[in-house]
């Protein structure tokens, strides 16, 4: 099983709410993923400056790794703590640098995601006490995309829960299992790509990371994955302007999308719509198989 | 009128309830708010209204009653349904009807994939469009369609006859276009008057229905199994 959703603000008015109705959604997907829960929330910064979310940080940890963030980025960053996460704001030019701290850093640290817009926090156990633990219901945002996970094929851990980040303000949240993702691990790590973890939708993750760092678009990279992923997938796929939504050609993982003028929602079934505003009048659709559908704010 | 509020009753004391009613009565349900299993084992000719949408197996295992949907329909709506109507005001997601072996299901939007999927003697009358592999493995009944089919309509057809109103993408494993008989159109014209279609009429469907060369058993084929 588990669960998806995703949310995708047209109207800037809600923005301050995105965390919210979010929250709403995922907890509302708990009974088909109870195990662990996460979520990315889009919100860009201003141009030049970036944002990374490390996890693993724990009272021990926390003033030595705040005091060589603050030396290697010269004081100017800033740093916000949700929980056993940090948000860490600074100027692009220390990206790399940065990358290089968080890998050695060590003491269970662990990067989790970077880029202009996301921020990316998951965790073990109820969807809603996840959520709650990082305080989603009171973070603003553009889009987020969110997952509850039921393990069927790796264990509980916190680095096997989605989202999966493996580029710049990229994400993706699986629904379904993959069939060759040996296989396509191991070409991708000859084209220089590194994974985490054994899980299969990280691979998918990938598979996009290397399409779209190839020049491709989102829905080009989509389309390619049709033919060169085998198995069972409802994907959301987050970027810093938009998400896309693609479903395998069997479509026996569930999927269902409302639109109004105000936002475009997506979630593994209807319920997860039920206290979305205005949903009474929203248009209510199943999305096809084998077609990319993609919602983004103007860049 | 009998009303159940589902925002504020446990979903088995509501299938307890209806379970019970008496043949004539009338019940609304509110909130459902996409719910499972809503309205499912009724066995007596009484009225349910679901006053939203409705989450999987909605009016699952159906008998006698009508069942009205003002919205969609998730998973699964009047699976295994024996008699009685269901009507979706909205559209239905993958499997509608599925293995139904009486009954009318009338789908007023669009139905998802495998609509009517191993259907056992249901009519199915879908007002928009169907997905891929609709009427897969049907045995009896009707299926029509007033807007477009899928890939694979009626793969494995048994004796389930299909009616499809607009473009079919590609038939199914054993699925052939066939002459529309007498006894067709009068079958077509009977559940477009049963499910309220006003706007089309027989003449503007093709018929499609099972080849028979899968089911039987072939001496030619002997070496294969």
């Amino acid at each position: 099983m588990c669960g998806i959703v995703g949310l995708f603000l047209k109207n800037p008015a809600l923005q301050p709410e995105l965390g919210l109705l979010t929250s709403r959604m995922l907890r509302t997907m708990t009974e088909r993923g109870p195990d662990s829960a996460g979520f990315a929330v889009y919100n860009a910064l201003a141009a030049g400056q970036r944002k990374m979310t490390v996890r693993g940080i724990t009272p021990e940890t926390q003033g030595p790794f705040e005091a060589g963030f603050l030396e290697l980025v010269g004081g100017t960053g800033t740093l916000l703590q949700r929980h056993d996460h940090v948000v860490l704001t600074y100027a692009g030019v220390h990206e790399a640098a940065l990358r290089a701290y968080v890998r050695d850093f060590g003491a269970g640290i662990a990067f989790a995601a970077s880029g202009e817009g996301i921020e990316l926090y998951k965790g073990v156990g109820l969807p809603e006490h996840v959520a709650t633990r990082f305080g989603l219901e009171g973070m603003g945002g553009t889009h987020a995309i969110g997952h509850t996970r039921m393990a069927t094929e790796s264990a509980v851990t916190i680095a096997g829960a989605h989202p999966f980040s493996t580029g710049p303000d990229q994400c993706l949240v699986h629904n379904g299992s993959l069939s060759n993702h040996n296989t396509l691990r191991r070409q991708l790590v000859r084209e220089g790509l590194s994974f985490e973890t054994e899980n299969d939708s990280e691979v998918a993750a990938g598979y996009l990371s290397w399409r779209l760092s190839r020049g491709e678009k989102l829905d080009e990279a989509l389309k390619a994955s049709i033919d060169d992923l085998d198995g069972f997938y409802t994907f959301v796929v987050g970027t810093r302007d938009g998400f896309a939504v693609l479903r395998d050609p069997v479509a026996c993982k569930p999927a269902v999308l409302a639109e109004t003028d105000d936002y475009v929602a997506f979630a593994s079934e209807y319920r997860a719509f039920a206290e979305l505003p205005g949903i009474a009048n929203a248009q209510v659709f199943e999305p096809e198989p084998q077609r990319v559908y993609h919602w983004d704010h103007a860049a | 009128m009998q009303i159940i509020d589902m925002n504020t009753t446990d979903l088995r004391a509501l299938n307890t309830a209806l379970q019970a009613g008496e043949a004539g009565s009338a019940w609304s349900v509110h909130n459902p708010a996409g719910r499972h299993a809503l309205a499912v084992g009724l066995m007596e000719d009484m009225t349910v209204t679901i006053d939203g949408h409705a989450g999987y197996y909605a009016a699952g295992m159906n008998q006698k009653a009508q069942v009205t949907i003002n919205g969609n329909a998730g998973q699964g709506v009047a699976e295994n349904m024996m008699s009685g109507a269901v009507h979706v005001k909205g559209n239905a997601s993958s499997s509608a009807g599925a293995t139904a072996q009486g009954g009318l299901l009338v789908i007023e939007g669009d139905a998802g994939a495998r609509c009517g999927i191993s259907m056992k003697g249901v009519d199915i009358v879908v007002r928009g469009s169907v997905g891929h592999m609709s009427a897969f493995m049907g045995q009896s009944g009707n299926l029509v369609v007033c807007g477009d089919a899928g890939e694979a309509l009626g793969d494995s057809l048994y004796e389930t006859r299909i009616f499809v109103r607009g473009t079919v993408k590609g038939l199914g494993a054993d699925c052939e276009e066939q002459p529309m008989t007498e006894q067709d159109r009068t079958i077509l014209a009977g559940l477009l008057e049963r499910a309220g279609v006003t706007d089309c009429t027989p003449a503007d469907f093709r018929r499609y229905g099972s080849a028979r060369t899968l089911y039987h058993f072939h001496v030619d084929n002997a070496s294969a199994y």
